[in-house]
């Protein structure tokens, strides 16, 4: 891996380590990894029409995230239900319109190094997300905790949710050249899931949570490179096995 | 439809009514609340009394004409929330988030978190471990770091012990005098709402009233409003 691919990585993993935080806290991790499904069917309408596979993907996550926002204002439903439903028929379309090696690097990434476009894409699309969340924290935990109360507090919570999801969506559509849209969620949501048990305030949240991602990135990626392996799964790997390190630590201090 | 209020009201609301699909909450509904006033919203369960505080924060969709004041702060104090026991967040975290919406530097917590009887080592705590009634009060608190001039209290007292309750309701009754806050809360202790509201607003299914507490606290009308014998003690102090 080239330095500005591994930049590249880091940058994604800071990104997701933010993302996920929030994601875990609102209780909406589970909707990581349908939504991320949705990107299949962009993906192949993109290869049909000779376009690059990502743009297709964050057209596609981007109207995902869109569609969940929609119904959650309409037709009440929770966004996991609405998720639920939605994006299993998307993962069945994807697999229709995406086939054979194109499926596989679309599912668990990683095929060829990285383009040009596609590192500004991820450096540029990164830094818009992490700037995103430090400049929306505290609305985003105002409106966590109650949207009544946030409404009041004048943040105009309808906005800022469907801001959160398209950010979210484009997370997912960050990773699938590396890890893959099956991938992707699990980076998300893995280090976040981790950082709250090791932490008990906002600050500490946000800090685990990307150290861990990014950790898990880099450690993964330099493992997958000596192993000569696709990076994808080993960094979900070592993202799980913190996760198991952390039950551990979080034992020996109740036994103490 | 949200407008201003005329100069003397804080709030104006006419014909304001509210319907899930087939289900009418709240029909027709109209009433002022003059600046610097206390109303109590009092009625059975299921009668609607937290729908029409959410309706007047425009969280629902209503017909009719909810009209505030220009330049209305409102703090808003809902009645319970359900959150996880291991949210990373601490009381702390959340006043902080408040006075950063508010656009405010530095705030002194202490200036906030006295009034409402919470030491500064509770509110460092995650919010999810605070007890229904210490959560209650730091909802106060953060409604106070917004620095508003209407209050909109949605049961402030539940789930607060006996001296708790006390010392909230004092609080609320202080900030409304000395501070000319427009207060609106939900109440079902009769004998609080005829102490401290200025103007009792009642909605049952069979009808809705406004006035002082002195012409709504009847025997005839309360029975009538809650379907059954209710009575109160009046505090003589």
């Amino acid at each position: 891996m080239t330095i500005e691919a591994l930049v590249v990585a880091i940058a994604m993993a800071v990104a997701a380590g933010l993302i996920g935080s929030f994601a875990v806290m609102k209780g909406i991790s589970l909707a990581a990894d349908p939504l991320s499904h949705v990107a299949l069917p962009g993906i192949g309408i993109a290869l049909a029409l000779h376009v690059h596979p990502v743009f297709g993907a964050v057209v596609a996550l981007a109207f995902g995230a869109l569609l969940v926002w929609a119904l959650e204002d309409r037709a009440r439903a929770t966004t996991e239900s609405a998720i639920g439903v939605l994006f299993s028929a998307a993962l069945a379309v994807g697999s229709i319109t995406t086939t054979g090696e194109d499926l596989i690097d679309a599912l668990f990434g990683g095929a060829g190094a990285l383009s040009l476009s596609e590192k500004v894409f991820g450096l540029s699309v990164a830094s818009a997300i992490v700037v995103f969340i430090l400049t929306s924290k505290n609305s985003l935990v105002v409106m966590m905790v109650s949207p009544d109360v946030a409404r009041t507090a004048g943040i105009k919570v309808r906005r800022l949710d469907l801001f959160y999801l398209e950010a979210f969506a484009l997370t997912i559509a960050l990773g699938l050249r590396y890890l893959g849209v099956l991938l992707m969620g699990a980076l998300i949501i893995i280090p976040a899931v981790t950082a709250k048990r090791l932490s008990q305030g906002l600050n500490s949240m946000l800090w685990f949570s990307v150290a861990l991602s990014v950790l898990s990135t880099a450690l993964g990626s330099a493992i997958a490179a000596h192993l000569h392996r696709e990076a994808g799964p080993i960094i979900v790997l070592v993202a799980t096995g913190l996760f198991l390190l952390s039950l551990l630590a979080r034992r020996q201090r109740s036994a103490n | 439809m949200m407008t201003d209020a005329s100069a003397e009201n804080e709030l104006e609301v006419s014909h304001l009514s509210v319907h899930f699909d087939a289900t009418r909450v709240l029909t027709d509904l109209s009433f002022n609340v003059a600046k610097g006033s206390s109303v109590a919203i009092i009625g059975p369960n299921g009668a609607g009394k937290t729908v029409l505080l959410r309706a007047l924060i425009g969280s629902l969709q209503f017909s009719g004409t909810v009209r505030w004041t220009k330049g209305v702060r409102i703090g808003y104090v809902p009645q319970k929330l359900d959150l996880e026991r291991d949210i990373p967040i601490t009381g702390v975290d959340f006043l902080s988030a408040r006075a950063a919406v508010a656009h405010k530097p530095a705030v002194d917590f202490s200036s906030v978190l006295a009034p409402v009887g919470i030491p500064l080592e509770v509110a460092q705590q995650p919010i999810g471990t605070m007890s229904g009634g210490q959560f209650q009060r730091l909802l106060i608190a953060f409604a106070l770091v917004g620095d508003p001039n209407v209050l909109l209290l949605d049961e402030p007292t539940a789930g607060v012990d006996e001296p708790g309750q006390e010392h909230l309701n004092e609080l609320v009754r202080r900030l409304q005098k000395n501070q000319g806050l427009t207060v609106l809360f939900i109440s079902h202790e009769l004998s609080i709402v005829y102490k401290n509201a200025d103007y009792v607003l009642c909605l049952s299914r069979a009808r809705t009233c406004f006035g002082s507490p002195r012409t709504i606290l009847t025997p005839d009308l309360l029975r009538e409003i809650y379907g059954s014998e209710v009575s109160y003690h009046v505090h003589d102090n």
